[in-house]
């Protein structure tokens, strides 16, 4: 995550101490992303080093000072070319971020001995509480009525949680009636494996498949 | 924990016999209780519109039982089961149902009219109910001069008019955009804050998401649940402000 790129477009705003721009990042994101305020002065020091943003009053402040120090940074002309380049730049789709689920579901439907369908349902299940939960921030607290620009950046945010939940959901149903079809068809993936057989008999959980059990 | 408003118990329903038989449930036990709001979700034919049939009283289990507030539905017999529906349950029909001849305030106003009541006060609650769907103005328009999303609108507003305890909705998004959509959730789920139980059949994951409980179907059968409890403590802090 572009913790770097963030902490200076926070720093054009006006000079700010670590612990400030930690609490204006959590504003915005809720703590959908958290962020120790270790990371946050490791981030300051490098762009110190990198000329991207300098102290104001750098005299008699401890480089590593915290709590009680305050070392107040601003941005240089360097650090604004490169949050202007930031937010004209599209972010990059050509190297996909890693995404442990299709990794997971890739990996099941060809080694043996998964049950696919629990799989699924598990994840699905999961999901949707944290679907449920996001929704519950989206109907009360500050994201619902946003007056201020930064509760308005927050619920922006929990869209974004909802409509990856949301896909992540449509996603898992798309599998499970590809795997069940193929099953009938008998066809594309090894049969007992990948067949999820969720609805087998009439029990009210899960079961593991028979043909899947080693 | 109070009795729930609604309580389906080992229900089974068949349709047909023989070689076109099909189990639409499979000994599903299911309950709302006042204040709640349920969501069921689960690939087409799964059994959704069957159960929330079956919750409505306006079709009877092979197997198994429903009640309402304690009352065995079979066991009140057609004209109990068409009062109940006029007066304390709330359906919203996966195609819309409206009466083509009557207007949409007259529409909305028919199940308290049935029930007896005067048909100012009845237009006057039907006209309260056109407010809260966000369509007041089209009150004296027909079925057939609305666009689908307005008529669905007519439809909840019908299963909300009144103290209704029990409100069933069967994909009642499906013809709406998202912020209708959501209008419509908001509106199901103030009713249901407010203390009547609610059922929610949807396709829509964003929907099913406003519910306390989401319970999924598969051929018949409940597979899974996922519950009130919030899981995710990545945002306990912002719930805890
Ligand atoms: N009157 C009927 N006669 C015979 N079969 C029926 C009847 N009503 C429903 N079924 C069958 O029962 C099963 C469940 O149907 P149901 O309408 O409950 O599905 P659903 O989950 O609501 O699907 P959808 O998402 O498409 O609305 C289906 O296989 C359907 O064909
Ligand atoms: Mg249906």
């Amino acid at each position: 995550m572009s913790i770097r790129q963030a902490m200076l477009a926070l720093l054009e705003d006006g000079p700010m101490y670590g612990y400030q721009l930690r609490a204006e990042f959590e504003q915005r994101t809720g703590s959908t992303w958290p962020l120790n305020v270790g990371q946050v002065y490791t981030t300051l020091s490098r762009l110190e080093r990198d000329g991207l943003v300098e102290q104001v009053d750098g005299e008699g402040a401890d480089h590593a000072a915290d709590e009680g120090g305050h070392v107040i940074y601003r941005v240089t002309q360097a650090g604004r070319v490169e949050v202007s380049e930031w937010f004209t730049t599209p972010v990059p789709r050509t190297q996909p971020p890693r995404d442990e689920l299709a990794i997971k579901l890739a990996l099941a439907v060809t080694v043996s001995g998964v049950d696919v369908g629990t799989l699924i349902q598990r994840q699905r299940s999961a999901t949707m509480a944290a679907l449920q939960d996001y929704t519950r921030l989206k109907r009360s607290g500050r994201a619902a009525q946003p007056d201020q620009p930064e509760d308005l950046a927050w619920s922006l945010v929990l869209d974004a949680l909802v409509f990856d939940a949301e896909a992540e959901i449509r996603w898992l149903d798309h599998c499970e009636a590809r795997l069940r079809r193929a099953a009938v068809d008998g066809s594309g993936v090894r049969r007992g494996t990948a067949a999820p057989d969720v609805a087998a008999g009439s029990t009210t959980t899960p079961t593991t498949t028979p043909g899947s059990a080693r | 924990m109070s009795a729930p408003v609604l309580h389906l118990d080992g229900v089974t329903r068949i349709h047909g016999e023989g070689d076109t038989e099909v189990h639409a449930l499979r000994c599903v036990s299911f309950r709302a209780h006042a204040g709640e709001l349920v969501a069921v979700m689960g690939p087409s034919g799964s059994g959704k519109s069957t159960l929330l049939t079956l919750a409505g009283g306006l079709d009877q289990p092979t197997r198994g039982t429903v009640r309402i507030e304690g009352e065995d539905v079979g066991a009140l017999g057609n004209a109990g089961r068409a009062r109940m529906r006029r007066t304390s349950v709330g359906y919203v029909f996966q195609a819309f149902n409206l009466i083509p001849a009557l207007t949409a305030v007259e529409n909305v106003a028919l199940p308290r009219e049935l029930d007896g009541e005067k048909s100012r006060a009845a237009r006057r609650l039907a006209m309260a109910a056109l407010e809260e769907v966000g369509i007041v103005d089209l009150a004296d328009r027909f079925p057939d001069t609305m666009s689908g999303g307005q008529q669905q609108r007519v439809a909840i507003a019908r299963a909300v008019v009144g103290e209704r305890r029990l409100i069933l909705a069967d994909e009642p998004t499906g013809a709406l955009d998202t912020d209708t959509g959501e209008e419509i959730l908001r509106l199901l789920r103030a009713r249901c804050d407010a203390g009547a139980a609610g059922v929610l059949v949807t396709h829509e994951a964003r929907h099913a998401a406003w519910a306390d409980r989401v319970v999924f179907l598969r051929d018949g059968v409940v597979v899974d649940e996922s519950g009130a409890d919030p899981v995710d403590d990545l945002l306990a802090p912002e719930v805890a402000r």
